[in-house]
C-alpha cells in the first residue's frame, strides 16, 4: 500500500476493546488502482462505523467497491493500490501500519470469511492443521491444546464427528462444510470484527440457510461486530441491523435495516428493491427495472453517478456529486438531493413501468396444445475413478424417471439445487436423441423416431438461452453474425438475413444500429438480449431457458425477465425455465417442478406450490430463501435441512429425501419403514383432486406447511 | 536437465508440456492462458483497440523491444547478407586458410578457405527456414488435431494420448538421426528434416490444445451452435480454434526455438542438415574441433545463433505477458 | 491393495508401450542402417565373406530379411537377455553397462543441483516479481535458455584454457573423467572433481534455468490463490504464508518436471559428453548410429524408453507423496 505521508505511530500496542468507541470506524476511505486504461477509483470517500455486536450489511452490485473496502480493512489489497483516508479499529489507526503489525491484528482482532469456500483452504494440509495454525500464530497453545481447541471449534460450527474429520483434507469436504471450516478459523481467536464477503453466494440455498444461521451463532458467541457484504437483499434483511448501500464506489444510503427497506431515501435503493422478484408474493405486476448500467470508475463525470439511470434526475443532479447527508429520518443518511421527494412513495410511483401486453387469460391448461411431453426420462452416467485407467465404480442416476408436460403458452419452472439433475434434464431434451429410457415428445415428434433431417427441423422449434451471456456468445464475432448464425445454417434466404437480424434486435430491445459491435461492447443484460434474439431467430415454439438471469445483477435482471414475459405473450412461446433462484421462478413461471436427486418431488401451479408446499423438500427449499423484507424475514421460522446432498451415485433407499427429511423424524416406526423401503411416486393427493388442483407430489405423507 | 535435443527448449515455457507428457493427468489447460477470458479480436473497428492494447503492453516490456528489433536485424541479415558479403559461401579463398577476421574476411576463414561470414549467413538462412517452417506446420497440425480430439470426444482423445505417450517413449532425436543418416547426401535433406522435425513435435502441443479446448467445446456458444445445426468442422474452425489463437502464437515462438535447437544439435553430430548444405548446426559441429586454436570459426556462428534464439525467446515472453490476461504486468509494472 | 493393483496395471501398460516403441525402433534402424558401410569405411580390403559371415552371426546382415532378423532378435533379447553385438563384435550388454556407469557419474550432481537451484531461484524471483533482482534473474535465465549446450560448453572450455594459461595451472580439466594426478591422499578424487566441474556447469545451466522459469510461473499462480489470502487473513506473515502455503503447493507440479528431467538426462547429455570427452550413454546413442550399429542403437532406444517410463512412475509416486488430493484417489 503506497501512501504519500508515512504516518508515525506512537504506540505499537494492538487495538483493544474500549467502551464508547466503535469497533470499526472507516472515514473518507479512498482506494485507487492503476490499470491498463488508467487509474480506477474503486472506493470514493467511504465512511462507515460498526459497533460491537452489530451486523452492518454492505450492499451493492458487482463493481460497487464493497469488496475493496473490506480488503482495505484487512490490509490485504494489492501493493499497487493507493489507499487514503482512515480506518480505525477500537480507535487505533490501521492504515499505514507495517505488515507485521497488521499480521498481529488479522485473525486475532479482525477475521474474514471469503466468498468461495472451495479455494479458500490450502489443499495440502488437513483442516485440523489449518485451524491449529490459526490458533498458534496468535496464542501460545501447545500442540495438544491447539488440537483440542480446533476440535471444539469444528464441533461448534457443526462439523459432525470432528475427531475424524479434522484429519481430513479440504477436498474431502463439500462446499458448505468447507465454509464452516473457514468460519471456524475466523472465530478461532475470538475476534472483535468479522468481515464476511459474500459468504453464501457460492452455495446452494438450503446450505446458505445453514451458513447464515451459523454466522448468527458465531456473532452471538463472539459478540463481534460483523460486516456482511452481499448483493442479496434477502440476506441483508434477515441478518443486518444496519445497512449501507454502495454504488459506484460510494455509500449512497446508510440507515437502520427497516428504514432502508421501508423508507428508502435514495432512488437507487428504491430501484433495487423494486426490481427484485419476491418469492413470497404472487406476481401481478411487471418488475420495475433500473435502466442503464453502472458507470465506469475510470473517469466519472461530475454530478451524481446514478443520475443517468435515475428517473428523478434533473439538471441540478448533474452539477455536483451529492454528499452523504442526514435526511428527515433519524440515523438515516442519503446521497440524494431529492430525498424528501421519495418520502412515502412506492416504487411504481418513481420508476416507469415496463409495458407488457396483458396476457389473454388462459382458459384452461388443457386447451393448449402439448408442446413438450416428457415421460419417464432416465439419464445415467458411469461414475469413473482413477486418472489414467478410468474404471467404472458405479452409476450416477442423474435423471431418474421424470415426467412432465408443457402446454402451449405455458412456462414451466424447473427448480432444485446443484446436482439435482435439472441441467441434465434439459440437455437430454435439447439433444433430441433417443433417451436411455422413457420418451421425449417435442411438438408431436417422438425423439426416438427422428431421422437426421427431421431432427434438424425439430431443432428449429426448440431453442435455448444459456446462463452466462459471456460464455454463450462467441466474443470474436460481431453480434450481427451471432444472431445470423442459426439463419445461415438453416436455409434462410441469404438476402433477407440482414433485415431479419435488425428485426430481431429491435424485438429484444437492442439498437439495430449496433449490429456491427462485438459482445464485449455490451453489458451483461444486453448480451443476454443478444442470446435471446439468436434463440428467436428461427421462430421456435419452445425456448429452454437455462438460468437466463442468474449471472446478472438484480437491477439488470428485471429488464430481461420483463422482456421474456413480453416475448412469450407476443410470440405465443412456451418456456422451460431452469433456475435455482425460486423468486425468479415464482415471478415468471406458471407451473413449477421441484427436483431432488434426479427426481421431481413436487409439480404444480406456481402459486399453489409456493404458498402451500406439500413435499417436505419443497418446504425446506422455500423456507431457506431469504425474503427481502426485514420484519417478515426476521419473524420467519426456518426449516433447516441437516447435512449435505447425498451422492447421486449412491442415493438413499426408498424416498431419496428421507435422510434429511424433517417430517421423517416425526413419523412413527412403521411409517418410517415405508419411507426407507418404498420410493414414493409423483401423484395427486386426494385433497388436491377434490379441489381440482392439477398438482402432484412424491411423498408418502404429504402435508401442507406454509413457509412465508 | 535435458539437453536441447528434443522439445526441451519448447517445454521451457510450457509448464503444461511436462505434465502433458506425464500420463498422470490432463495438462492444466488454463495454466498458460485462459482463452475464454481474453478473446482475440477480429479485423474490424473494435479489433484495433484490443490489438492496440496488446501492442502497448508488448512494447512496454524491454525484452519485447529488444527481441523484436533484434529479430528484425537478424532477418535483414539473412535477407541481404549474401549480397553484402564479399564472398559467396561456396567460394574458396586460396590465399586465406584459417585466417583471422579481417577487412577481407569479416568473420575470418576456416580450414578449407571458406569465408565464415558468408557461411554464417547461409547457415542462418537455413536455420531460420527450418525453425519457422517446422513451427508453422506444428501449430497447424496441433490446432486441428487437438481441437478435433476435444470436440469429437473420448475415443479420439485416447488415441491422441496413446500416440503422444508412444512418441515420448521413442526418443525422437534418435529416430530422426537414424532416418536422416539413411538419406545423407540427398539434395532435399533440409525439407526432409523439416518434415521429420514437424512429425515428431506436434503431439505435446496438440495435447495441450486438446486440454484447453476440452472446456471450450462445452462453452455455451459452441453448444448453441450445435443446437443450431451448424456443421462440426465449421464449429471447430470458427468457434473453437480461434480461442486458442493466442496460445498458438506463443507456442509458435517456442516452436521456432525448439526446432532451431533440435536442428542445431542434430546437425552438430552430422545428422540433420547434410553436406553440401550448411546450417548453423553444421558450422558449430565443424568449428568445435578447432575452437581452441581458431575460435572465430566457432564463435561467430555461435554468437549469431544465441542472439537469434534470445530474440525469439524475448518476443515469445513479451507476447505471453501482453496476451495473457492473468499476467500481473498490466498497469502495475 | 488398490494402489498396488493400480501400479501393476500401470506398469503393464508401460511395458506394452515400451515393447511397441522398441520394436518400431528396431525395424526403423534395421531398414535405415547398413553395418556394411562401417566395414567398408574401415578397411576396403577386408575379407568380404568373413565380414558378411560375422554380420550374419550378429544378426545384422541386411541381406537377411528384416522380419527374420526381428524374430531372432526378439528371441535373443527376451529369452537370453542378450542385446547382441556391434558390427565390430563388442558385446552390447557389457558395453552399455560401462557407459551407464559413466553417465551416472556425470549427471548425478548436476541433476540435483539444477533442481535445487532452479526451484530456489524461481520461487525467490516470483516473490520479487518486477523488482530489479527478478529482472536480472529472469534475464540470466533467458540467456541460459537461449544458449545451446554446445555453445556454452565450448565457450567455457575456451575460457578455462585462457584461465589455465594465465595462471599457469591446470585447475580446469575438461577432457575425460579423470587424468594424471598427484599421489597425495585423495588426489584421484580431486582430479575427478576437477574433471566434473565444467561438464556439471554445462549440464546444470540450461535445466536450472528451465526449472526456475517453471517454478516462477507456478509460484506466481499460487501467490494469488485464495488460500494464500486466507492464510494471510489468519494473521500469518507474508514470508511464512508464502513458504508454507504458496510454495508448498507450487512445488507439486515440479515433481513431474523433475521426474522427466531425470529420465531423459541419462541419454540426453549427448552434447556435454561429446564436448568434454565422456563416453557415456548420450555419446553412445550418437556413435552407435554413426557406426551403423543396429543392435547398439536399439539398446539405447530401449534404455531411454525405460528411463522415460521410470520417470513417469517416479512422478506418480512423488506426486502421490506430496499431494493428498492424488493420494486419496
Amino acid at each position: 500500500m503506497s501512501r504519500n505521508n508515512k504516518p508515525v505511530f506512537t504506540s505499537d500496542a494492538l487495538p483493544e476493546r474500549t467502551s464508547g468507541v466503535p469497533v470499526l470506524e472507516i472515514s473518507d476511505l479512498n482506494v485507487r488502482f492503476p490499470s491498463e486504461d488508467g487509474v480506477v477509483h474503486a472506493v470514493r470517500g467511504v465512511s462507515l462505523t460498526v459497533n460491537a455486536g452489530e451486523v452492518v450489511g454492505l450492499v451493492g452490485e458487482s463493481g460497487s467497491g464493497k469488496s475493496v473496502t473490506s480488503m482495505s480493512v484487512m490490509g490485504l489489497l494489492d501493493e499497487s493500490a493507493d489507499v487514503q483516508g482512515s480506518i480505525k479499529l477500537h480507535g487505533t489507526e490501521l492504515l499505514g501500519r507495517s505488515d507485521n503489525w497488521m499480521s498481529e491484528v488479522r485473525g486475532r482482532k479482525i477475521a474474514m470469511v471469503f466468498q468461495d469456500p472451495l479455494s479458500a483452504l490450502t489443499p495440502v494440509y488437513t483442516i485440523g492443521d489449518q485451524i491449529v495454525e490459526a490458533l498458534q500464530v496468535h496464542g501460545s497453545y501447545s500442540d495438544k491444546d491447539a488440537w483440542q481447541r480446533a476440535l471444539e471449534l469444528l464441533r461448534m460450527v457443526g462439523i459432525p464427528n470432528p475427531e475424524v474429520r479434522a484429519k481430513n483434507f479440504p477436498h474431502e469436504f463439500s462446499g458448505g462444510m468447507r465454509q464452516r471450516v473457514v468460519i471456524a478459523m475466523a472465530i478461532a481467536n475470538d475476534p472483535d470484527l468479522i468481515i464476511a464477503d459474500e459468504p453464501t453466494t457460492a452455495l446452494d440455498v438450503t446450505i446458505q440457510a445453514q451458513i447464515l444461521d451459523l454466522l448468527r451463532v458465531a456473532q452471538r458467541e463472539t459478540h463481534a461486530g460483523v460486516v456482511m457484504i452481499t448483493h442479496d437483499l434477502g440476506v441483508v434483511a434477515g441478518l443486518a441491523d444496519r445497512v449501507a448501500v454502495m454504488y459506484a464506489g460510494r455509500i449512497v444510503e446508510r440507515a437502520d435495516v427497516n428504514d432502508v427497506f421501508y423508507h428508502s431515501r435514495h432512488p437507487y435503493t428504491v430501484g433495487l428493491l423494486g426490481s427484485l422478484p419476491r418469492p413470497d408474493l404472487d406476481k401481478d405486476e411487471p418488475l420495475t427495472p433500473v435502466e442503464g448500467n453502472p458507470p465506469s470508475l475510470l473517469e466519472l463525470p461530475p454530478g451524481c453517478p446514478f443520475a443517468p439511470r435515475c428517473p428523478m434526475a434533473s439538471a441540478e443532479c448533474e452539477a455536483a456529486e451529492p454528499p452523504l447527508l442526514e435526511t428527515d429520518l433519524p440515523r438515516h443518511t442519503s446521497a440524494c438531493i431529492k430525498f424528501d421527494a421519495l418520502a412515502d412513495k412506492s416504487y411504481e410511483e418513481i420508476y416507469p413501468k415496463d409495458e407488457i401486453p396483458a396476457a389473454s387469460e388462459m382458459a384452461s391448461r388443457d386447451a393448449g396444445e402439448v408442446i413438450l411431453h416428457v415421460d419417464g426420462l432416465v439419464k445415467t452416467y458411469p461414475l469413473m475413478k482413477g486418472a489414467v485407467f478410468k474404471r467404472r465404480v458405479g452409476t450416477v442416476h442423474a435423471v431418474d424417471h421424470i415426467s412432465f408436460d408443457i402446454h402451449s403458452g405455458e412456462t414451466l419452472g424447473l427448480v432444485g439445487e446443484s446436482g439435482c439433475g435439472k441441467t441434465t434434464t434439459i440437455m437430454s431434451i435439447l439433444e433430441l436423441a433417443k433417451p436411455e429410457e422413457g420418451r421425449i415428445v417435442v411438438l408431436g415428434h417422438d425423439t426416438a423416431e427422428l431421422s437426421k433431417a427431421d431432427r434438424k427441423k425439430v431443432r428449429q422449434d426448440l431453442q435455448v438461452v444459456f446462463q452466462d451471456p459471456m460464455a454463450s456468445l462467441d466474443p470474436r464475432l460481431p453480434i450481427s453474425d451471432i444472431i445470423a448464425e442459426p439463419l445461415k445454417y438453416n436455409g434462410y434466404p441469404k438476402s433477407r438475413i440482414g433485415a431479419k437480424v435488425e428485426e430481431l434486435m429491435a424485438l429484444v430491445g437492442l439498437e439495430p444500429a449496433h449490429a456491427n459491435r462485438y459482445p464485449r461492447n455490451f453489458s451483461g443484460g444486453q448480451k443476454q438480449r443478444v442470446g435471446i434474439a439468436r434463440a428467436l431467430a428461427l421462430e421456435p415454439k419452445l425456448l429452454v431457458l437455462d438460468e437466463p438471469v442468474s449471472a446478472l445483477d438484480v437491477s439488470i435482471q428485471a429488464g430481461v425477465l420483463n422482456l421474456l414475459e413480453k416475448l412469450r405473450i407476443e410470440m405465443g412461446l412456451s418456456y422451460l425455465f431452469v433456475a435455482h433462484d425460486l423468486s425468479v421462478v415464482r415471478h415468471i413461471a406458471h407451473r413449477v417442478a421441484v427436483m431432488y436427486l434426479g427426481r421431481i418431488v413436487e409439480l404444480g401451479p406456481v402459486g399453489e406450490v409456493f404458498d402451500h408446499p406439500e413435499h417436505p423438500y419443497s418446504q425446506s427449499l422455500l423456507s431457506a430463501i431469504p425474503v427481502p423484507d426485514p420484519i417478515k424475514e426476521k419473524g420467519r421460522k426456518r426449516i433447516l435441512l441437516e447435512g449435505d446432498l447425498p451422492s447421486p451415485a449412491n442415493p438413499p433407499s426408498g424416498c431419496p429425501f428421507h435422510t434429511r427429511c424433517p417430517k421423517f423424524k416425526t413419523l412413527g416406526e412403521a411409517d418410517q419403514a415405508r419411507c426407507t423401503g418404498e420410493t414414493p411416486l409423483l401423484a395427486s393427493t386426494d385433497a388436491d383432486t377434490q379441489r381440482g388442483d392439477d398438482r402432484q407430489v412424491a411423498c408418502h405423507f404429504p402435508e401442507v406447511v406454509s413457509v412465508f | 536437465m535435458v539437453e536441447p535435443n528434443f522439445s526441451s527448449g519448447r517445454a521451457a515455457e510450457r509448464p503444461d508440456a511436462a505434465v502433458g507428457s506425464a500420463p498422470l493427468a490432463e495438462p492444466a489447460a488454463g495454466a498458460a492462458i485462459d482463452p475464454s477470458k481474453e478473446p482475440e479480436g477480429r479485423k474490424e473497428t473494435k479489433h484495433l483497440s484490443r490489438s492496440r492494447l496488446i501492442w502497448r503492453r508488448y512494447w512496454r516490456s524491454a525484452g519485447g523491444k529488444i527481441g523484436l528489433v533484434g529479430l528484425a536485424v537478424i532477418l535483414l541479415l539473412a535477407l541481404i547478407g549474401p549480397s553484402l558479403a564479399l564472398w559467396d559461401y561456396w567460394v574458396v579463398d586460396d590465399n586465406a586458410f584459417l585466417s583471422m577476421p579481417s577487412g577481407d574476411h569479416w568473420f575470418g576463414t576456416n580450414q578449407g578457405g571458406f569465408d565464415v561470414f558468408a557461411m554464417t549467413v547461409e547457415g542462418l538462412r537455413k536455420s531460420l527456414v527450418i525453425g519457422f517452417a517446422v513451427a508453422a506446420i506444428v501449430e497447424i497440425l496441433a490446432a486441428l488435431i487437438g481441437a478435433s480430439a476435444a470436440y469429437f470426444g473420448k475415443k479420439v482423445g485416447m488415441v491422441l494420448q496413446w500416440i503422444t505417450d508412444l512418441l515420448l517413449v521413442v526418443p525422437s532425436f534418435l529416430i530422426i538421426a537414424i532416418i536422416s543418416q539413411h538419406t545423407a547426401g540427398s539434395k532435399s535433406s533440409t525439407w526432409l528434416l523439416i518434415i521429420l522435425l514437424a512429425a515428431f513435435s506436434w503431439m505435446i502441443s496438440a495435447r495441450v490444445i486438446r486440454a484447453m479446448t476440452l472446456s471450450l467445446v462445452n462453452l455455451d456458444y459452441v453448444t448453441a451452435a450445435k443446437f443450431m445445426s451448424v456443421p462440426s468442422l465449421v464449429v471447430i474452425v470458427k468457434h473453437v480454434i480461434p480461442n486458442v489463437a493466442s496460445y498458438l502464437i506463443i507456442d509458435f515462438t517456442l516452436g521456432v526455438v525448439g526446432a532451431i535447437m533440435s536442428e542445431t544439435t542434430l546437425s552438430f553430430f552430422g545428422f540433420g542438415v547434410q553436406k553440401p548444405e550448411t546450417s548453423l548446426g553444421t558450422l558449430l559441429g565443424d568449428g568445435m574441433a578447432s575452437a581452441t586454436t581458431s575460435p572465430w570459426i566457432f564463435l561467430f556462428p555461435a554468437g549469431v545463433l544465441v542472439v537469434l534464439l534470445l530474440c525469439v525467446n524475448f518476443v515469445g515472453d513479451a507476447l505471453r505477458d501482453a496476451i495473457d490476461p492473468s499476467s500481473k504486468s498490466g498497469g502495475a509494472a | 491393495m488398490s494402489v498396488l493393483r493400480y501400479l501393476a496395471r500401470r506398469i503393464v501398460n508401460y511395458a506394452i508401450l515400451l515393447f511397441i516403441a522398441v520394436s518400431l525402433a528396431y525395424l526403423v534402424a534395421s531398414a535405415a542402417l547398413d553395418p556394411r558401410n562401417a566395414f567398408d569405411r574401415q578397411n576396403p580390403n577386408l575379407n568380404w565373406a568373413a565380414g558378411n559371415a560375422s554380420l550374419t552371426a550378429y544378426n545384422i546382415n541386411p541381406e537377411t530379411s528384416i522380419w527374420t532378423r526381428y524374430v531372432r532378435w526378439l528371441n535373443m533379447v527376451f529369452v537370453h537377455w542378450n542385446w547382441g553385438q556391434t558390427p565390430r563384435g563388442e558385446v552390447i550388454n557389457s558395453l552399455i553397462a560401462t557407459r551407464i556407469g559413466v553417465s551416472v557419474r556425470l549427471v548425478t550432481i548436476g541433476t540435483i543441483l539444477s533442481l535445487v537451484l532452479g526451484v530456489a531461484l524461481g520461487a525467490w524471483s516470483a516473490v520479487r516479481q518486477y523488482h530489479w533482482s527478478d529482472r536480472v534473474v529472469s534475464l540470466i535465465c533467458m540467456l541460459l535458455i537461449s544458449t545451446p549446450t554446445m555453445v556454452l560448453a565450448v565457450v567455457m572450455q575456451l575460457a578455462a584454457i585462457r584461465f589455465n594459461q594465465a595462471t599457469g595451472t591446470q585447475f580446469f580439466q575438461f577432457i575425460g573423467e579423470t587424468g594424471t594426478h598427484g599421489s597425495y591422499f585423495g588426489a584421484a578424487f580431486i582430479s575427478r572433481l576437477q574433471h566434473l566441474l565444467l561438464p556439471t556447469i554445462s549440464l546444470t545451466a540450461l535445466s536450472m534455468a528451465t526449472y526456475s522459469r517453471y517454478q516462477r510461473n507456478l509460484m506466481l499462480d499460487t501467490l494469488g490463490a485464495d488460500y494464500v489470502r486466507t492464510a494471510r487473513a489468519k494473521g500469518l506473515r507474508k514470508s511464512y504464508a508464502i513458504r508454507h502455503h504458496a510454495l508448498r503447493n507450487a512445488i507439486i507440479p515440479m515433481a513431474t518436471y523433475f521426474a522427466f528431467g531425470v529420465a531423459t538426462v541419462f541419454v540426453g547429455a549427448t552434447v556435454t559428453e561429446q564436448v568434454f570427452g565422456w563416453n557415456g550413454m548420450g555419446l553412445y546413442s550418437v556413435t552407435s548410429i554413426q557406426n551403423q550399429d543396429i543392435n547398439g542403437t536399439v539398446a539405447v532406444v530401449a534404455f531411454s524408453g525405460v528411463c522415460v517410463l521410470a520417470g513417469a512412475l517416479l512422478s506418480d509416486i512423488l506426486i502421490a507423496a506430496i499431494d493428498p488430493r492424488v493420494r486419496a484417489r
